[in-house]
């Protein structure tokens, strides 16, 4: 994989987070370079929704110095926005409204001209084999290729970074691998990726992967190296070391 | 600009797109105007009186015969006793009881200022008001004929006879349609975009797009925009069905201006619209949005003088109609309507409601929070 390592596209530095008494995200650092796949994991309630709403702008930090595509996450928030792309964990496509609709919609709000969303839209259609659906609402359509078409809208409009949290909930393992070629295939075109996951298998499919445990980063490397670091034979095992190590320590 | 057309084409697809809701958009505010219009009636017929006449002379009996004679009134009953007609007060069979006493005859007679005892079941405030407004026409009549009368036998000295006359003007039969359909149109407009906008952008949180919304750089004013210029028009679109039925099947008087109507619509539904958008800012469910809403339409509603008078509120009560928007527009478009008011009569009541949109549309903006 050719990756620029040179040019950090996400800093962290001391990232605090905290709801009254409660540390959701407790001193988090990292970096991460353009075009990197980079997966941020952890246990349910482990603070990742947490941090990747600050990344994205959606929540304030208590502190640290943050800055996202080059912008600052306190001061620069709107340009921040307009050169990320964001899918939640919860569905994030209009029901209500067809495919094209959806593309239409979310291209015109990142302000992308009617011609430019229409060819990119035919391309994207061909792409994903849903030319047949242009026209059909999403509430008609299986969860498998929503989940494709709200990645594809979410880098519609070409950000520097998306954000993924959770992309893959609930779907079938053939579809969440056709779901990674499409991850590859944005990294390839230099999109970074991060992306939050508790499927461990997945975790395999990344760069580098960080490991969260009750708010903080207890692990972050290649898979390749935190496998050798933990003596383990998959992520699996590497995962259920750390978080055991954390009941211990309660 | 570019930005505010896509969001306002989604907005309507959606509207037109939810066939369960536009049925209820259009029909319901129509079938509203016709039910309520009949229904919520200040009209009297048929009050129910019971007279106690100790008093059994041809002064009595005459009177008497003409509350009988009156189609507002039907006397159930001619009694002796003043406990045996409240008892009937009490269950509920009576409205009014008439009582003369043993000297109302002689007292007509002698001139020396005859009375009658009336007494009204308050229960409901607005039609014991009515009660008392025709039983006092109707002695008010008897006594011009008695003065009258006793006017024919003194030669001498005329007698004054002190008449007061009424003239209603601008609704001179009393017809109450003329006067509640205008409020009721105020009712209508309020309730669908009240609870339309209230219900909006909750709603996009209970599905999860608005954190989609938030994490594109559009601005808090666009996305609030969009939201309510569809439900402006939808409050126009209705404005207009009302004002069709209110002129064609009810043909109550347009004097004024439709134009100056919509003018204070506009501005009438900007804050209502605005209301809604805050509501549905703060709120995390429909279900909570739909409470909130619904309790400041009651307290905007039984405040406004629609349906019980606000002068029988008490002081603190009517001043807070200084805060309530559908006292104001219902006030204004019964003026416009009835009496044919320009745009210089209403101006104070409409710079008010400019004030309540303004404050409504900033706060819910500002109130709208991108970030958490």
């Amino acid at each position: 994989m050719d990756m620029n390592s040179d040019v950090k596209v996400i800093k962290v530095k001391n990232l605090c987070k905290k709801f009254g008494d409660f540390t959701a995200n407790d001193n988090l650092s990292f970096e991460v370079s353009k075009g990197e796949i980079f997966g941020f994991l952890g246990a349910n309630g482990a603070g990742k929704t947490t941090a990747i709403k600050i990344l994205c702008g959606l929540s304030y930090p208590s502190s640290g110095e943050i800055s996202v595509a080059g912008f600052d996450v306190y001061k620069q928030r709107e340009q921040l926005k307009r050169n990320i792309g964001y899918m939640s964990q919860k569905f994030s496509l209009y029901e209500d409204l067809t495919v094209f609709e959806n593309i239409r919609f979310y291209g015109g709000i990142y302000g992308l001209s009617k011609e430019v969303i229409h060819s990119k839209a035919d391309d994207l259609l061909k792409k994903l084999d849903l030319q047949h659906a242009r026209n059909k609402r999403i509430s008609s359509l299986p969860l498998g290729w929503k989940q494709k078409l709200a990645f594809s809208v979410a880098i519609f409009h070409d950000p520097e970074i998306v954000f993924l949290d959770e992309p893959t909930g609930g779907v079938d393992p053939v579809t969440r691998r056709q779901f990674w070629d499409l991850i590859y295939e944005a990294s390839r075109q230099g999109i970074t990726i991060f992306v939050t996951t508790h499927y461990m298998d997945e975790a395999e499919y990344c760069d580098r992967v960080s490991i969260m445990v009750d708010g903080k980063i207890e692990a972050l490397d290649t898979p390749a190296k935190l496998k050798e670091d933990f003596n383990a034979e998959d992520m699996d095992q590497v995962f259920l070391a750390l978080a055991r190590k954390a009941i211990n320590i309660e | 600009m570019r930005i505010l057309k896509y969001l306002l084409q989604k907005e309507f697809l959606q509207i037109f797109r939810n066939k369960s809701m536009l049925p209820i958009i259009f029909a319901m505010p129509i079938l509203q105007l016709c039910v309520l219009s009949f229904a919520a009636t200040y009209d009297m017929k048929n009050t129910n009186l019971y007279i106690v006449d100790k008093d059994l002379s041809s002064h009595s009996r005459e009177l008497i015969s003409k509350f009988n004679g009156s189609p507002f009134f039907t006397v159930k009953e001619i009694g002796f006793s003043v406990e045996e007609a409240e008892k009937e007060i009490y269950k509920d069979k009576i409205d009014a009881i008439l009582v003369f006493n043993d000297d109302f005859g002689k007292s007509v007679d002698l001139k020396n200022g005859a009375s009658i005892q009336v007494l009204i079941n308050a229960i409901n405030a607005s039609s014991a008001g009515l009660y008392n407004a025709y039983i006092s026409s109707v002695i008010q009549d008897y006594n011009r004929n008695v003065s009258a009368s006793i006017k024919e036998v003194n030669t001498g000295t005329p007698v004054h006879i002190v008449e007061s006359s009424y003239l209603h003007q601008f609704n001179p039969e009393m017809k109450y349609i003329p006067y509640m359909l205008p409020g009721l149109l105020v009712l209508l407009v309020t309730v669908i975009g009240l609870f339309l906008s209230a219900m909006n952008v909750v709603r996009e949180k209970e599905i999860g797009t608005i954190e989609q919304i938030n994490v594109t750089p559009i601005k808090k004013y666009q996305f609030l925009l969009a939201k309510l210029i569809p439900f402006l028009l939808i409050g126009f679109i209705e404005l207009g069905i009302g004002l069709l039925i209110a002129a064609f099947l009810f043909k109550i008087p347009f004097l004024g201006s439709v134009w100056l109507i919509y003018l204070v619509a506009f501005v009438y539904l900007i804050g209502i619209l605005g209301f809604g958008l805050l509501i549905s800012t703060q709120t995390n469910t429909q279900q909570q949005a739909m409470f909130i809403a619904w309790f400041f339409m009651v307290i905007f509603l039984l405040m406004s003088g629609l349906f019980t008078p606000v002068e029988s509120m008490p002081d603190w009560g009517q001043k807070l109609n200084y805060f309530n928007p559908i006292a104001y527009f219902i006030k204004i478009i019964r003026m416009i309507l009835l009496k044919g008011s320009g745009f210089m009569d209403i101006i104070k009541e409409v710079l008010i409601l400019g004030i309540f949109a303004i404050v409504s549309v900033s706060i819910a903006v500002n109130r709208y929070r991108k970030v958490a």
